[in-house]
């Protein structure tokens, strides 16, 4: 049987990992490489990076990072940050990823998905997909840009025609809870989740296994999660241990 | 060790390459036919669709000297498309002719689960599996051969459905998920088949 996947995120600028709340105000939490080792000892199944540089230098160091990274890792790895034509998907995947995620440039222009999936197969196409709750008449809408734009696009329409395109998996991190350890959007999740045929990673929120374990039986194949880790309050292993307790499949 | 790894143009090799140097092996890239040819040892990964990967082998005039490797029992290792390719075809791309060295087509994964299959799934290896051992292994496929194969060992997952999780005979070794993202398991199998003879 397909097991639940437990994936921490590291959100890196310029070489560090860094991590801020509602996307902004990053602070410094360390090197990747070293991170990335003690992920997978401790038992995580896949591994994201998120580059959020701004700069053309930041891009450059992000695929070094990337190198260094997959050096030591035996484990899947996606990254994204500036993936906006085929080439830059082909330089990150040149450098060590398995899969590429990309964000507000399939939102701008979707037949970049296609294009995609068409050179390197919808398996490793992610589609990265920031969502918020509607400021009036309920749903969720994408957001873009880390936050800053919201389009008025429905989330759920937007998943379904971008597995169309060539997405092969959906990332989905939710705006509102992004950084406030309040737990995932559930009903975000859920509603995703059975919107879509391709596996649902949910992000945003987590502070705690209790809210892994919520967004997993709300219908997520996979849980991504940041600060509960980088903290150092628990390890990926304590997590799935106390996943496993509650009955979910996983990898151990 | 020298091994060599057939380069498609779409496929993670920066992962198969890690995985290998982490396996104790010197990975190089294949040059041409005759390379691919005399290798000790061979690799051909693949992600991507498997139309394209066999356009891309006959276009780099490699098809034909992989054909000949395999039914000579050289030592060379599929990984996920890899393994398809070694089949007569594929539904992904009707049509388009396999390697043919394993019979049947890889057939695309049954409604009612997430497909692509993304993700840790159990490898429960049949009792004539030398290299194969149970186990949680990494998987990214849409497709998958669903017949044992006669004159191989095979391996199984589930994922809707049972389907083939890997083949071996001898030093050859095709596995439908990806040993270079499986963890110390996975590592370990590279390894066993970096001495298998």
């Amino acid at each position: 049987m397909l097991t639940r996947r437990v994936i921490p995120c590291l959100d890196v600028r310029d070489g560090r990992v860094v991590k801020g709340v509602r996307f902004q105000g990053l602070r410094d939490a360390g090197d990747p490489v070293e991170q990335a080792a003690r992920y997978e000892a401790q038992g995580a199944d896949e591994l994201v990076i998120l580059d959020v540089s701004a700069t053309d230098e930041g891009r450059a160091t992000a695929i070094r990072t990337v190198e260094a990274v997959r050096a030591v890792l035996g484990i899947p790895l996606t990254v994204g940050g500036g993936v906006r034509e085929v080439e830059d998907a082909r330089r990150l995947l040149e450098a060590g990823a398995d899969k590429v995620s990309t964000n507000t440039a399939a939102v701008r222009r979707p037949a970049l998905l296609a294009e995609l999936a068409e050179r390197f197969g919808r398996q490793c196409v992610v589609l990265a997909l920031d969502a918020a709750a509607r400021l009036e008449g309920g749903g969720w809408e994408v957001v873009v840009r880390a936050g800053k734009e919201r389009t008025g696009q429905d989330a759920l329409a937007w998943a379904v025609e971008a597995t169309t395109l060539g997405a092969g998996e959906i990332l989905l991190t939710s705006w509102d809870r992004d950084g406030t350890g309040l737990g995932y959007d559930l009903p975000l999740t859920s509603a995703i989740a059975q919107a879509v045929t391709v596996p649902v990673i949910a992000s945003g929120g987590a502070a705690s296994a209790a809210h892994l374990a919520a967004a997993l039986h709300a219908g997520a194949d996979a849980v991504l999660a940041a600060t509960i880790f980088h903290d150092g309050h628990t390890t990926v292993g304590a997590v799935k241990d106390a996943l496993a307790a509650l009955g979910l499949e996983l990898r151990r | 060790m020298r091994v060599l790894v057939v380069s498609t143009g779409a496929a993670n090799l920066a992962s198969v390459l890690a995985g290998l140097r982490r396996a104790g092996a010197e990975p190089g890239l294949v040059s041409g036919a005759d390379a691919l040819l005399q290798a000790e040892r061979l690799v051909l990964p693949g992600v991507g669709a498997f139309g394209a990967a066999a356009t891309s082998l006959h276009a780099a005039g490699l098809w034909s000297a992989l054909l000949e490797r395999l039914e000579a029992g050289r030592p060379t290792l599929g990984i996920c498309l890899g393994l398809q390719l070694w089949a007569q075809g594929s539904e992904e791309s009707p049509g388009v002719a396999g390697l043919g060295v394993l019979p049947g087509l890889a057939k695309r994964l049954p409604d009612g689960v997430r497909v692509p299959q993304l993700g840790w799934n159990w490898v429960e290896p049949g009792r004539n599996c030398q290299l194969l051992q149970p186990g949680y292994a990494s998987y990214a496929n849409s497709y998958a051969l669903r017949e044992a194969p006669e004159g191989w060992a095979a391996a199984w997952t589930t994922h809707g459905e049972p389907f083939i999780a890997a083949v071996e005979r001898g030093a050859q070794l095709a596995c439908q998920f990806h040993p270079e993202l499986s963890g110390p398991w996975g590592q370990a199998l590279l390894t066993r088949w970096l001495g298998a003879r």
